[in-house]
């Protein structure tokens, strides 16, 4: 609580500071009759600047060391010798004191837990006190300092300005920083996955039945290959049967022969499935396209059918990615100079002609690149192949049968009761892994297929 | 009968229009030829409320090159398009008038726009080569009309082509290569194979030369000097010597309306109206 009060305090000072600047400002031009370099206001903002930044910057730090500073002091008591030795004993007996202490929690499941309380609540009052000390005075120095440097002719303005630039870049370093920390506990983890599993049998084996203890060099159902396969077969294969045809057939309708009426209704209709979340797909795909698709297969015979099928997934996945194939190829089709399409008719070939001969290849480099970045998010997608696609790990081509995915996998490891070092935990990280350095790839080849496909008609 | 009424009473009427009543001593050239290749009368074109064409006639023989003129924006181009209604891609575009290749009216339901197209060729303003092989740029307009029975056909129907358009030395040992990596000039020469490759009987050009340089310019002309007699060509050009140079008559337009229409020489030596005397003298436009 005290953090939130102590947080209150710096903004409220802050307000007060950005009024004082704003005041002494306005004062200037009262007092001199000089025309200031800045506005009025954006004195306010330099001070309160000045008087806020420091202190906050400081109470975040504050925030991350004062737990063991706290603790330092309650061990240097000599109640502390009575704590037991063992680390982890230690460490529970202390966090259940501090919890009571802060508020947290209200009774002791360890009676010994009770002694510290009054330590803690002893070190936390002490370490308060010397945050609002801290505090207010950061505060008032960089205000003063601040308010010093006003002048009629100071340019608050660029001072601020910079001060705003600083902020954004921050707001985007944040973005990347965490990207790359994503991606570097992945490698760790997948680091530590294969210090315990061969990564040869990991990328080539084909049983998958992953166990808590891995003896190292034997078999231990780590092989990936039918994950692969069945993210492959769902994302890659029967999504995108269903998913590219009809978005490029709806792209052409769109750009070619829909009235501007028509196509001005049509295409936010089109865009509203790319909206829909995709656990209303999961449940669309699991409760109704599922079974109907196995009593069809039971119904004409088909061997293998199950209530979970690769088909059902993949169909439902297909008609989620349409708006994506279909905005690409859109945009394709649109950046097709119409000299060609006119250049086509003037020859004597019909409108469907025209589309087939020249314009579809003509767009193709940009609806690949679309494709190749509709595929990139298919085999991502989670939430449907969870619901939809099944857990045993199958190696067929039977469209009816149950396969099972990368993705659904990693949250079958993840979900489970287990140790967050075992092989299955550390499983997950490396199937993420190989799921990440593939979209990252197709990403990155969609990407540039599509931008040397725009340069090619700038 | 009554057609023919409307036709010569129009034709008549143009004719007036055309002479002026200064000019009325002036032998006049006909408008009507003995045997048009294309004879449109009476045509309007509105873009939506816009008219861009008010009341043009104008004969098209086979055997000679006629070049239309004028000022940007004087509906130069829309008139082109007419002739092989490729104003229909235009949606706002509305042609009134009668127009008719072969004395055939090229407006009438019963036209085959393909048809029509395959026999009309045209060449745009800026070359548009598909992006596909010089090959398969040659060989787009005899396939989609089934020109050729075979390989060793179309092959021939290529060669042809190209050699006709004076390209075939430049490209014939590189047929794959794209016919979009060709030079400006190139471009234009085998969009003008492309054109020829159907065997049309007539070909519009729009101001095919005005995105080359002077040798490539100099190559088209060479190369409509050559056409000529094969087909019944009509180019748009901004360039009035190229007009005198390529053209045995000449059209000039202004603000949507046919000033005067005679043989190159006399447009260009002794034109009948003031306005086509102040523009060829380069007083405006
Ligand atoms: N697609 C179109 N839509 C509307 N107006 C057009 C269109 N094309 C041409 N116009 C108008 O018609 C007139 C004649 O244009 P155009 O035939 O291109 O002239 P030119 O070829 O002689 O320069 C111009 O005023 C132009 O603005
Ligand atoms: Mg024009």
């Amino acid at each position: 609580m005290a953090g939130a009060g102590l947080l209150f305090l710096v903004l409220g000072l802050g307000l007060i500071a950005w009024i004082t600047g704003r005041a002494r400002a306005a004062a200037f031009v009262k007092a001199d009759r000089t025309n200031l370099n800045s506005l009025p206001s954006y004195h306010g903002w330099y001070m309160a600047l000045f008087a806020v930044v420091p202190p906050l910057l400081f109470l975040a730090v504050w925030g991350a060391i004062v737990p063991a500073l706290q603790t330092d002091m309650v061990l240097s008591a000599p109640a502390a010798q009575a704590l037991p030795m063992d680390g982890f004993a230690r460490a529970s007996i202390l966090s259940e004191a501090r919890a009571i202490a802060s508020g947290a929690q209200d009774t002791a499941f360890q009676p010994m837990a009770e002694q510290f309380v009054p330590l803690y609540r002893a070190a936390i009052a002490h370490y308060n006190w010397i945050a609002v000390a801290a505090t207010v005075l950061l505060l008032f120095a960089g205000g003063t300092y601040a308010f010093t440097r006003l002048k009629p002719d100071f340019r608050a303005r660029t001072k601020v300005e910079r001060v705003v630039m600083g902020a954004l870049l921050t707001a985007s370093l944040i973005a990347i920083v965490t990207t790359i920390g994503i991606v570097a506990s992945l490698i760790f983890e997948t680091v530590r996955f294969f210090q315990m599993v061969n990564p040869i049998e990991f990328l080539f084996g084909a049983t998958w039945n992953p166990q808590s203890t891995v003896t190292p060099g034997g078999d231990n159902g780590f092989g990936a290959i039918p994950l692969f396969w069945g993210t492959v077969f769902i994302g890659a294969i029967i999504a995108m049967i269903v998913a590219i045809p009809l978005g490029l057939m709806s792209a052409v309708y769109l750009t070619q022969y829909a009235r501007p009426a028509v196509r001005k209704w049509m295409k936010p209709i089109l865009e509203i499935l790319a909206g829909v979340p995709t656990v209303v797909y999961g449940y669309f795909a699991a409760l109704t396209i599922a079974p109907a698709l196995r009593d069809f297969a039971a119904a004409v015979g088909i061997p293998g059918a199950s209530s979970e099928s690769a088909l059902a997934a993949g169909v439902v996945m297909g008609v989620m990615i349409i708006p994506f194939v279909s905005s690409m190829a859109d945009d394709s089709i649109a950046a097709v100079p119409n000299s060609m399409r006119d250049g086509s008719l003037a020859m004597g070939s019909t409108k469907s002609e025209t589309i087939k001969k020249v314009l579809i290849p003509a767009a193709l480099p940009g609806v690949v690149g679309g494709v190749l970045l509709a595929v990139s998010r298919a085999i991502g997608e989670t939430m449907i192949v969870v619901m939809a696609a099944g857990l045993t790990a199958n190696m067929t081509a039977n469209p009816f049968a149950s396969v099972t995915t990368v993705t659904v996998q990693i949250v079958q490891l993840l979900t489970g009761d287990q140790e967050f070092d075992s092989p299955k935990t550390l499983a997950a990280f490396a199937l993420g892994l190989v799921l990440f350095i593939v979209t990252l790839l197709l990403n990155l080849v969609a990407l540039r297929v599509v931008k040397r496909y725009r340069e090619a008609y700038e | 009968m009554t057609d023919d009424n409307r036709r010569n009473e129009q034709l008549a009427r143009i004719a007036r229009n055309n002479m002026g009543e200064a000019a009325a001593d002036v032998p006049s050239e006909p408008i009507g030829l003995a045997d048009p290749k294309i004879s449109a009368r009476g045509v309007n074109v509105f873009y939506g409320a816009k008219q861009a064409i008010k009341d043009v006639s104008i004969d098209v023989g086979m055997d000679n090159v006629v070049a239309f003129i004028g000022p940007s924006g004087c509906g130069k181009s829309t008139f082109l398009r007419t002739l092989n209604r490729m104003n229909d891609t235009i949606p706002i575009a509305r042609v009134e008038g009668d127009i008719r290749l072969d004395g055939e009216d090229i407006y009438s339901p019963k036209m085959d726009v393909v048809q029509l197209r395959a026999r009309v060729g045209m060449v745009f303003q800026k070359p548009n080569p598909f992006p596909k092989s010089i090959y398969d740029n040659v060989a787009y307009g005899p396939r989609i009309h089934g020109l050729a029975s075979g390989k060793a056909e179309l092959d021939e129907i290529v060669e042809r082509s190209l050699q006709r358009a004076g390209l075939w030395n430049e490209v014939s040992d590189r047929l794959s290569d794209s016919g979009t990596a060709l030079s400006g000039g190139q471009q234009q020469r085998l969009c003008i194979a492309r054109a020829i490759a159907v065997d049309p009987e007539v070909i519009l050009m729009d101001e095919p030369c005005s995105a080359l340089d002077p040798i490539a310019t100099a190559k088209i002309e060479e190369l409509i000097h050559a056409l000529r007699g094969q087909y019944a060509i009509v180019i748009v050009t901004h360039n009035m010597q190229q007009a005198a140079r390529v053209s045995q008559r000449t059209a000039f337009f202004h603000l949507g309306t046919l000033v005067e229409y005679g043989k190159t020489s006399e447009i260009f030596t002794n034109p009948r109206e003031e306005k086509t005397k102040d523009y060829i003298t380069g007083r405006y436009g």
